[in-house]
């Protein structure tokens, strides 16, 4: 089983849900990604989600598109994300990391060249936004040939007669994106989300993650109640943001264990 | 080579060999979809089929002239040039055949508001113009840089009732005004039609953009024999998207004596770096929904695009142009920023019209050719828009203050 399966099932064992806080790689610096991924780990992430820069973040909304910028700015892209997930694991070899980017830096690397790096250096899953099921023959098969869960997207607008076809070439878990817009986007309504899982766990024996709209502890227990994971980026990246210079490790710090708070409140 | 099969692309997933496809975030996927089942429907319907002619008929004027520039022939000593006049359609480019087509469907879905990307303009101004027509919302996404640069266009959207949103992320260009429009797709997808302005993006546009401006040298199979006595030897196109292109190209493609030529923006040379000619510099990788060549560097981030004409400043091309070129049934070649300015010269002294930037490349072009060429030879190239848009960047590339 990956350490993405493993993680989930210890987490059942305790009747915990997972938290997975996303990072752009490479923001603020390109020294602080590892030791923030630390940081993580320490506040309540079970596994973490890191962004690999690019040039045209389309479904990402104007917090990650700024970090994707300073990050290209820092001059990181996916061979130092590699790199980082490495050096994280000479420490860590536990919490599973997955990446989340668009097609075109794997693309450019080669997908085969690509999961064999991406496997030395210990990452665990792959989310690439655009590149659906249909698209994805070939690439799910090299990824998971290298021990690399090919982790894909359901959405409100998502059919039901579709929702068997992501399963089928999905693993690890099943990210549900909780309303239809980009990243960073307002709030949602987690009745509907609720009806919507109802009918995805028909079809999908995955573990199934909510991302989008999670901005506090509330809205992370809402979520964590019905899902199996509450995934949260936008609000971490804001607050990096946001944050005066040697200040970022403790903001971070911070919000992530409030919203462990509010995931492990469903719980009780 | 086998030429009839390179007209039955894409295949039902919009893939022209390894290039197109659908590269999108799973939200767009039912709407791109539901687009392509209703297309299919709209294109085997008579009803739709015949007033999309009748919108080109008698709101586009179409069919558009092709012209025999004898002066211009003269001055470049070769071959004869003819002009497809895309230049004389109602808004003053190409870009009205697509709108009206994709307007025509949004009504058809019942679709109330439509959004559209713009680079030089045009395509905002065709996507005001069609959702003015129709009675429809409209919002156009523009790069900042543009907005500034293309300061008539804006205005005339305004005009035309359009919302027009300078979109300040990236290089600030046309690839960050699509990617904000995708942005609103996907937050806005069950009210909204997005009206994509070139034969790119995630299947099923490439094809539908075609399709709707194939009416260019389907016209062009008729005029030719008319005016003079035959097909052309070749047939020029510039592009960027590749729209006007590929609308002029795809009915020659079973004409294997007829060479079919593509401009891409040689920028300050394709040495300087500064340029937007994937076909000729790039590499294939994925951007804005689809496969095809494109601008990128080593980590396949995209890098920023150069040319004197906004409506080229695209670091991406048309999946099927990708497809043609590896295929070899068209070529490409590039034309530097000088070239252009120096052929959209040449049309306004010779001939009286003044074309657009983007088109200059393609006259160009056949400046190059047209004395390699006996004088019984026939070069036709496709104007694809008139110039006014330009007047202020042609005055400050020649060091005139109006």
């Amino acid at each position: 089983m990956s350490r993405i399966g493993q993680t989930f099932t210890a987490l059942k064992a305790h009747n915990r849900k997972a938290l997975i806080p996303f990072m752009t790689a490479g923001d603020p610096g390109k020294g602080l990604t590892v030791p923030l991924m630390h940081v993580l780990v320490e506040a309540g992430a079970d596994i973490i989600e890191l962004g690999v820069p690019f040039s045209d973040p389309m479904a990402d909304g104007p917090v990650i598109q700024r970090a994707s910028e300073r990050a290209l700015a820092n001059k990181v892209g996916l061979k130092d994300v590699l790199a980082m997930t490495a050096e994280f694991r000479k420490t860590n070899t536990t919490t599973p990391v997955v990446l989340m980017g668009y097609a075109n830096p794997v693309e450019r690397m080669g997908y085969e060249t690509f999961a064999r790096a991406a496997q030395a250096a210990g990452v665990d899953g792959v989310l690439t936004v655009d590149i659906p099921p249909e698209e994805s023959a070939g690439v799910s098969d090299v990824f998971k040939a290298h021990g690399l869960d090919p982790i894909f997207l359901l959405s409100p607008t998502t059919p039901e007669s579709r929702v068997e076809q992501v399963a089928a070439v999905a693993d690890g878990f099943i990210y549900y994106v909780s309303l239809k817009g980009v990243t960073g986007s307002a709030s949602l309504d987690t009745g509907e989300v609720a009806r919507k899982l109802a009918m995805v766990r028909k079809h999908c024996k995955l573990p199934v993650g909510v991302g989008f709209g999670i901005r506090d502890a509330a809205t992370a227990e809402a979520v964590a109640r019905i899902a199996d994971a509450v995934i949260v980026g936008s609000r971490i990246m804001s607050e990096i943001e946001a944050a005066p210079e040697g200040e970022c490790t403790n903001r971070v710090k911070h919000m992530v264990a409030e919203l462990r708070r509010g995931v492990d409140a469903a719980s009780k | 080579m086998n030429l009839t099969g390179l007209t039955d692309l894409p295949d039902s997933r919009g893939h022209f060999g390894p290039y197109g496809g659908i590269f999108v975030a799973e939200t767009l996927m039912a709407a791109l979809d539901e687009l392509r089942v209703e297309y299919d429907r709209a294109r085997s319907d008579p009803a739709f089929m015949a007033e999309f002619e009748y919108e080109l008929k008698h709101y586009v004027g179409r069919p558009s002239p092709v012209y025999h520039a004898r002066r211009l022939s003269e001055a470049y000593g070769g071959a004869q040039i003819y002009l497809k006049r895309e230049d004389l359609n109602h808004t003053g480019a190409h870009k009205i055949n697509n709108t009206i087509g994709q307007a025509l469907l949004a009504r058809r879905m019942g679709k109330k508001r439509v959004i559209a990307e713009t680079g030089a303009g045009q395509h905002g101004v065709a996507s005001a113009t069609v959702a003015a027509r129709y009675g429809m919302e409209c919002v156009v996404y523009m790069g900042a840089e543009d907005v500034a640069r293309q300061s008539p266009n804006v205005f005339r959207m305004k005009l035309l009732g359009a919302t027009v949103v300078p979109v300040s992320s990236g290089s600030k260009t046309l690839k960050d005004a699509l990617n904000e429009a995708m942005r609103d797709w996907v937050t806005n997808v069950e009210s909204t039609f997005y009206i994509l302005g070139t034969a790119a993006g995630p299947h099923p546009y490439p094809m539908l953009v075609r399709d709707f401006q194939c009416v260019i040298g389907r016209e062009c199979l008729v005029q030719m024999p008319e005016l003079a006595g035959r097909q052309p030897d070749a047939v020029i196109a510039c592009v960027g998207g590749g729209s006007n292109a590929i609308g002029i190209f795809h009915p020659y493609i079973p004409h294997e004596g007829v060479r079919l030529i593509g401009v891409e923006a040689g920028g300050c040379g394709l040495a300087s770096g500064k340029h937007a000619a994937p076909l000729n510099a790039g590499a294939p990788g994925v951007l804005h929904g689809f496969r095809s060549y494109l601008m990128q560097d080593e980590n396949g981030q995209i890098i920023e695009t150069h040319s004197i004409s906004a409506g080229l400043d695209y670091p991406g091309v048309g999946p099927e142009h990708s497809y043609l070129k590896d295929a070899g049934r068209a070529e490409y070649v590039v034309i530097n920023d000088d070239e252009a300015l120096a052929a959209f010269h040449d049309l306004c002294r010779f001939e009286g019209i003044i074309p657009a930037l983007e088109s200059s490349h393609a006259v160009a072009y056949a400046r190059k050719l047209a004395p390699t060429l006996g004088q019984d030879k026939i070069i036709l190239v496709n104007l694809s828009g008139r110039g006014d848009k330009d007047i202020n960047t042609v005055a400050r590339e020649s060091g005139i203050t109006l």
